[in-house]
């Protein structure tokens, strides 16, 4: 008789587990999670490959401070850490360009993309972005993939910290703002 | 950082690189700012995912390239991500947070959403580039 019904009530129970975890999935990500996946180990892949090839660690903020080096006379762009990286990091920049060009064309099918995020919000947001990743010397790609990847602790406090005022401040935006 | 001689061979390598990395972030919906302020307001986790899987990937080469080659293929010498801890990064990070929990942008994905013929997302990419120079004015 036991032998009989307990098979089910562990396939019903394993059913269900099975059922509640795609719950939590779709609960966590709600517009899948395989893109992200994919997309992260391409991002990590490009970065991989710059570094097997040149040598090079490819943040992508210093870019916008080499190349001013280009139009402002200042001592500070023109140190070698700038000048000499500013022909590869424009390279790197046209490359990101590339290739997202060839996602939207070839996968998105070039339906004009667009964002709903306020202009003075962009700017603004920008502004701190830019001047805060130059001055921490960092962003999500320099920090965050690099420092990380190259196991540095001082990289780690920094996306600690970034993330922390950015979940503060993308919380109450939200409440303030909407 | 010594200046190594960028050959036409190592720039198309650079171009191919970038080329992955924008491809990455345009497949992974990073460069819509909707998709990572949902991440910085709990409703998405998928950003957890996309720097989950750059960071293992970079890690695991970044280990392992410098035991297995004696220098890169077209390269002198591995570079390396030096990064210190102090107040210039302490309130560079937290000012770059505030930014990017505002407008759901940062550095890779405002270059990158040009490609997705995004033009709106000029006025972040005019943003960002004004920051830097700022900051590059205000250092003594």
């Amino acid at each position: 008789m036991y032998c009989r019904v307990w098979p089910n009530r562990v396939r019903m129970l394993f059913y269900v587990k099975v059922i509640e975890a795609m719950e939590l999935l779709s609960h966590y990500f709600p517009l899948g999670w395989q893109h992200y996946l994919v997309g992260g180990l391409l991002i990590g892949t490009g970065v991989a490959l710059l570094f097997v090839v040149t040598g090079l660690v490819g943040g992508m903020s210093t870019v916008f401070t080499s190349t001013w080096s280009w139009v402002i006379q200042k001592p500070f762009f023109h140190e070698l850490r700038f000048t000499g990286s500013r022909v590869w990091r424009l390279v790197y920049a046209a490359g990101l360009i590339l290739g997202a060009l060839v996602w939207w064309l070839g996968v998105a099918g070039g339906t004009p993309q667009t964002t709903s995020i306020p202009v003075w919000q962009l700017l603004v947001g920008g502004f701190l972005v830019g001047y805060g990743a130059r001055l921490g010397n960092g962003c999500t790609s320099g920090h965050g993939i690099c420092g990380l990847g190259s196991l540095q602790w001082p990289s780690l406090l920094a996306v600690l910290t970034f993330m922390g005022t950015a979940f503060l401040t993308a919380n109450i935006a939200a409440r303030w703002l909407a | 950082m010594t200046t190594e001689k960028m050959t036409p061979a190592r720039l198309i390598a650079v171009l191919l690189a970038g080329a992955l990395f924008g491809f990455g972030l345009a497949l992974s919906t990073m460069v819509r700012p909707e998709v990572v302020l949902s991440f910085l307001r709990f409703q998405d986790f998928g950003l957890m995912l996309v720097m989950g899987g750059a960071v293992v990937v970079t890690a695991l080469v970044y280990q392992f390239a410098p035991r297995l080659l004696n220098r890169p293929l077209l390269g002198e010498r591995f570079h390396q991500h030096a990064s210190a801890w102090n107040r210039s990064t302490a309130l560079g990070a937290a000012l770059f947070g505030v930014g990017w929990g505002l407008c759901g942008v940062c550095p890779g994905p405002a270059i990158a959403a040009l490609g997705t013929g995004n033009w709106t997302m000029l006025w972040a990419l005019a943003g960002i580039s004004l920051g830097a120079l700022v900051q590059g004015l205000r250092v003594r």
